[in-house]
């Protein structure tokens, strides 16, 4: 039986929507809770390609998160910004 | 190796004794197929197609892979025509004269799959038709082939990829092949098609031990499909044929051995 191919991080990301958020607290297994701008929360990952490199996601930090449109309580930070 | 890098999950190598298994499920599905070429006539009902296979299986000691994974109604997929792969088989999908109709198949056999495809012609088939099939047969051979120890994967999907092109088809490219052995789906992914960075799999050495599904899905137009309401069945978006060739082969020192053969 045929499988069906997996998507890929870029594909994934085509399906995401961006919105914007706080940090607020750093939970185990890089898990961070993020409070969206638009006052929902939502547990949100680090982005394979931010883990890349050695950026420390902490409390306050204004990032990114992309949500997945399945689950709007989930989300990958993909941006931290300055 | 590619475990290594973290970016594919674990990929086992059968030992002789289990390949010795997975051959004898293989064979398990080899006949159901043959029993399914034997029946497949027009007027047949996909249906009953499907009820021969599974009584073939069943009869052999072993069980039909398909039937209920992630819910799956059947123990065979029926592909008519424009259906790529996973049809469901009903009473009222009857097989037509001029059809190229795909089944494909898996047996479970002391915990070890075995998984196959072929298409057939229902009674007289045009001659275009003819050719996608003979295309995506040898398209198949081509990857098996290719399935040489010490070759990438990417050798494999290359050869299909070459080869069904240049006969202007086109390959599926959301479907893909794969890994076999304690699970019918195991990793690595073994796609049909070369698209840089797609696929960590590609870098993956083949070593005697492997086994995978070579399964090329080959549209006569575009290689876009589209997917039914049953979140199951896949459609070529353009209407055109489809014919899928699959065959379950272990990477061995001496070259590729299919196991899902008589």
């Amino acid at each position: 039986m045929a499988k069906k191919r997996k998507q890929t991080e870029a594909e994934k990301q085509k399906k995401a929507i961006p919105v914007r958020g706080t940090v607020m607290e750093k939970l185990p297994n890089a898990v961070f809770r993020v409070e969206l701008d638009n006052g929902h929360e939502v547990l949100a990952h680090v982005s394979g390609k931010i883990r890349t490199r050695v950026i420390r996601v902490m409390a306050g930090d204004k990032v990114t998160v992309e949500l997945s449109p399945y689950d709007l309580t989930r989300g990958r930070i993909t941006w931290l910004h300055k | 190796m590619a475990q290594r890098r973290g970016r594919i999950a674990q990929i086992t190598r059968k030992s002789a004794r289990e390949l010795e298994i997975m051959r004898e499920a293989g064979r398990i599905v080899a006949q159901a197929l043959e029993v399914m070429r034997q029946a497949s006539e027009p007027g047949v009902s996909t249906d009953e197609i499907d009820r021969l296979a599974e009584e073939t299986i069943v009869s052999a000691g072993a069980i039909p892979s398909f039937k209920g994974y992630h819910g799956y109604p059947a123990a065979i997929c029926a592909d008519p025509d424009d259906i790529v792969v996973h049809g469901f088989p009903s009473d009222t999908m009857v097989l037509q004269e001029g059809q190229v109709f795909g089944v494909d198949v898996g047996a479970e056999y002391m915990g070890y799959h075995g998984d196959a495809a072929r298409t057939f012609a229902i009674g007289e088939i045009s001659a275009e038709k003819q050719r996608l099939m003979d295309a995506g047969l040898e398209g198949l051979r081509r990857g098996i082939a290719a399935a040489q120890a010490g070759n990438r994967l990417v050798a494999i999907s290359s050869a299909v990829q070459t080869y069904v092109e240049a006969q202007g088809y086109s390959v599926v490219r959301d479907l893909v092949g794969h890994g076999i052995g304690r699970a019918m789906h195991e990793p690595p992914q073994v796609p049909n098609f070369v698209q840089e960075g797609h696929f960590a799999e590609y870098n993956l050495t083949l070593r005697p031990g492997h086994t995978l599904a070579i399964e090329p899905m080959v549209n006569a137009g575009t290689y876009a499909v589209v997917q039914d309401a049953n979140r199951w069945t896949i459609r070529t978006a353009d209407g055109q044929p489809s014919v899928h060739f699959e065959n379950t082969i272990a990477v061995s020192k001496n070259g590729p051995v299919i196991l899902t053969a008589l």
